[in-house]
């Protein structure tokens, strides 16, 4: 619980290198050991890249999808770690983007992040976001033959309740 | 003339074969492999044979109902999975845990470690047909879960670590019964390295198989055991001490082979570091409080936290959406189980069919934790 | 037609020396063949939830579950006669669940482990998971618990063991 004290110096510094080459990039939170961002659908790949190339964030940790209904949005947001650049092991960057519910189409990451693999798989089966790019939209988790609307959706209301 | 005779044609010869879910090497899991004679050229995981919906479930519960199902997905890893759920609630309401509740949090995580990775070494033994660890690793984790039953009350679903602190204290005479256990344990290892690790049988099965290099390890997101077997000292406990892991004097073993054999001996040594932990733990036991009072229905204002511990498997992660309503509006576990599955298919490839067991074990894959 | 009915004859006879045996020493050839299959029991190695590590434990070195008569099987389905469903079914497992339990041969027990294989238990709400097994196949005994403690499911098989001894009848179950 020591972390919410320190001034978040260092979250301040990556937001604004980011903030530097993509400038439509908005702050969510920043705290000592976390940072989110959000950015446009259209620019996600550009600023994975440059994260990965130029920051050294190496690896997924995972990739989570959020229903915001009463916006009428999706959110999608990647948890980005790194292992090897030193002085940054406790650290996690969330890149976020939000996109129409009507229709979810995002830009997959799995050629930047090749472990993205599963984590998009598992998103594009429980709130039915299209990842463009993704080798397969196989059912992954969810039984061959699901034929009900993905089930983290808000909309969807578990039997028995 | 017409024959009831048919033979294949001679480019089939790439077999496909599912492996699971009703198989000894696979349960509740299943593997699409594609196989050459007896080499593998093609693999892919099939889970979500025990997908029950957890994610859904919180949506529908309020921040302490939600306890006992979310240990469930591991069941013998049951605190680690609640620790950052734990810590993800506290961070957002603001609490401030007690020393001895931060204190018994760590000994509860250490202990489940231990029960955790001597299941992986008993069913590790099992796959490989040393069965002499199978019962080992069964029978000796019970003197562990022993005392986890008397701190925590249940053998293995504990639902010990709770949002503000633990759920009771600790019985009187735990100590000197754990710490006796503890030197106990530590000759016992000894036996395991001499019997298991160091049995030539073991090495010819283990070594140089299902190598995993570093750069592909981080490339694939593995995290861990996994990740520390091939070399990454990565170590959310040391990295970002969270609780009270900052106290405590101890090391994090890595090893560079990466094969099979590295990632089961690694769990040895962990298990090492864990019994230092839980001596020093017991030793420097601060007086006072294990929780805060917070009510059956907690009030958690808006927010959004990400937090993560070390379990037994490597990185557990929760990414926690509070909306000010009695119920979250979002919870995302990430486990390491599912980070570490797509190691499988990259190791798989050109193996052969009799090196499948001791690759798919090594990785500690646990199917629950994996599909939630 | 002599020989059609010397046949018929014979099979009469044959069958009132059927009935004959199965009066007097039905019982006993019952007993036997029961006690043969009651300390025997192989279970299937199908691990459906988080309940297999109870059952692990049970049969591990501490609770020791072969000296009441049940290994843990490696081999086929058709030489298992014990299927423990230990834990939650969900939608994706349970066709394969039916498809185990026919490939088993007669005579075969079922016992159900933990709450999640008895009514769905802690995950009554939960889209992806059956509430009971029960739906699609028979089931013998219930251990209930959440998970069963290793000694419950000690006592289930010797319950199902006190029901194998009671057969009535060597055919079936």
């Amino acid at each position: 619980m020591s972390q919410q004290v320190a001034e978040p110096k260092r979250a301040k510094e990556i937001f604004a290198s980011i903030q530097a080459v993509f400038p439509d990039a908005k702050l969510e939170y920043a705290k000592e050991r976390r940072l989110k961002i959000s950015v446009s659908p259209s620019s996600i790949r550009d600023v994975s890249k440059f994260v990965r190339d130029k920051l050294g964030f190496d690896h997924i940790s995972m990739v989570s999808g959020v229903d915001w209904i009463a916006k009428n949005q999706f959110e999608i947001v990647y948890f980005v770690e790194t292992s090897l650049k030193p002085g940054f092991e406790d650290f996690v960057l969330a890149i976020s983007e939000r996109i129409p519910r009507d229709n979810p189409s995002a830009p997959s990451l799995i050629d930047i992040w090749p472990g993205a693999d599963y984590h998009e798989r598992e998103t594009h089966e429980m709130f039915g976001i299209n990842f463009e790019g993704h080798p397969t939209t196989k059912y992954f988790l969810l039984p061959e033959d699901w034929n009900d609307i993905p089930p983290l959706r808000k909309d969807f209301i578990s039997p028995g309740r | 003339m017409t024959t009831e005779v048919t033979y294949e044609p001679e480019a089939d010869r790439i077999m496909n074969v599912a492996l699971g879910p009703q198989h000894p090497g696979a349960g509740h899991f299943r593997i699409q492999l594609w196989l050459d004679g007896d080499y593998v050229v093609k693999a892919e995981p099939d889970p979500g044979y025990v997908h029950r919906g957890e994610e859904k479930m919180c949506e529908y519960r309020n921040y302490i109902q939600n306890v006992p199902h979310l240990e469930r997905p591991v069941i013998l890893d049951s605190s680690n999975i609640l620790f950052p759920y734990a810590l993800a609630v506290d961070e957002l309401m603001g609490n401030k845990v007690p020393p001895r509740g931060q204190y018994l949090r760590v000994i509860m995580s250490e202990i489940n470690r231990i029960i955790s990775h001597m299941y992986f070494l008993g069913i590790m033994g099992m796959f490989v047909g040393h069965t002499t660890m199978t019962t080992w690793g069964m029978g000796d984790r019970d003197f562990w879960i022993d005392i986890a039953e008397r701190i925590g009350g249940a053998r293995v679903t504990f639902a010990y670590i709770i949002p503000g602190g633990v759920r009771n204290d600790m019985p009187e005479g735990l100590k000197e019964r754990a710490l006796k256990t503890c030197d106990w344990f530590e000759k016992r290892m000894d036996e395991y390295e001499k019997i298991f690790f160091k049995n030539p049988l073991y090495l010819e099965r283990t070594e140089n198989v299902g190598v995993l290099t570093a750069e592909d390890a981080v490339k694939y997101g593995a995290t861990g055991t996994v990740l520390r077997a091939s070399g990454v000292r990565k170590d959310v406990r040391k990295d970002e001490p969270y609780s009270a892991y900052e106290d405590f004097d101890f090391d994090i073993p890595v090893l560079n082979s990466g094969d099979s054999w590295a990632r089961s001996y690694i769990a040895l040594l962990e298990m090492r570091e864990s019994v230092k932990i839980i001596r020093q733990a017991f030793k420097n036991m601060p007086q006072g409080q294990v929780r805060l009072k917070l009510g059956p229905q907690p009030r958690v204002p808006p927010g959004e936290v990400f937090a993560r511990t070390e379990a037994a498997r490597g990185e557990m992660s929760y990414h926690l959406i509070s909306d000010g309503s009695p119920r979250p509006y979002r919870v995302k576990i990430g486990t390491p189980s599912f980070k570490n599955m797509r190691v499988l298919p990259h190791l798989l490839k050109g193996v052969h069919v009799a090196d499948i067991p001791a690759i798919y074990w090594s990785l500690n894959y646990w199917p629950v934790e994996a599909d939630r | 037609m002599v020989e059609v009915q010397k046949t018929g004859t014979f099979q009469v006879l044959v069958g009132k020396l059927n009935e004959v045996l199965q009066e007097y020493i039905g019982d006993p050839v019952r007993y036997l063949a029961n006690w043969g299959r009651l300390y025997s029991l192989w279970p299937v190695h199908l691990e459906t939830a988080c309940c297999s590590v109870e059952l692990g434990a049970a049969a591990g070195s501490r609770f020791d579950m072969e000296r009441f008569g049940a290994l843990e099987a490696f081999g086929s389905l058709r030489a298992c006669d014990l299927l423990i469903v230990t834990g939650t079914v969900t939608r994706k497992l349970a066709p394969r669940l039916k498809l185990i339990y026919d490939q088993m041969a007669e005579p075969r027990w079922v016992i159900a482990m933990g709450a999640c294989a008895i009514t769905g238990g802690l995950y009554f709400d939960s889209y992806n998971v059956l509430r009971g097994i029960d739906d699609i196949i028979p089931v013998d005994v219930y251990v209930p618990g959440c998970p069963p403690r290793a000694e419950a499911l000690l006592q289930g098989l010797v319950l199902l063991q006190e029901k194998i001894r009671r057969l009535p009848s060597l055919k079936g179950v």
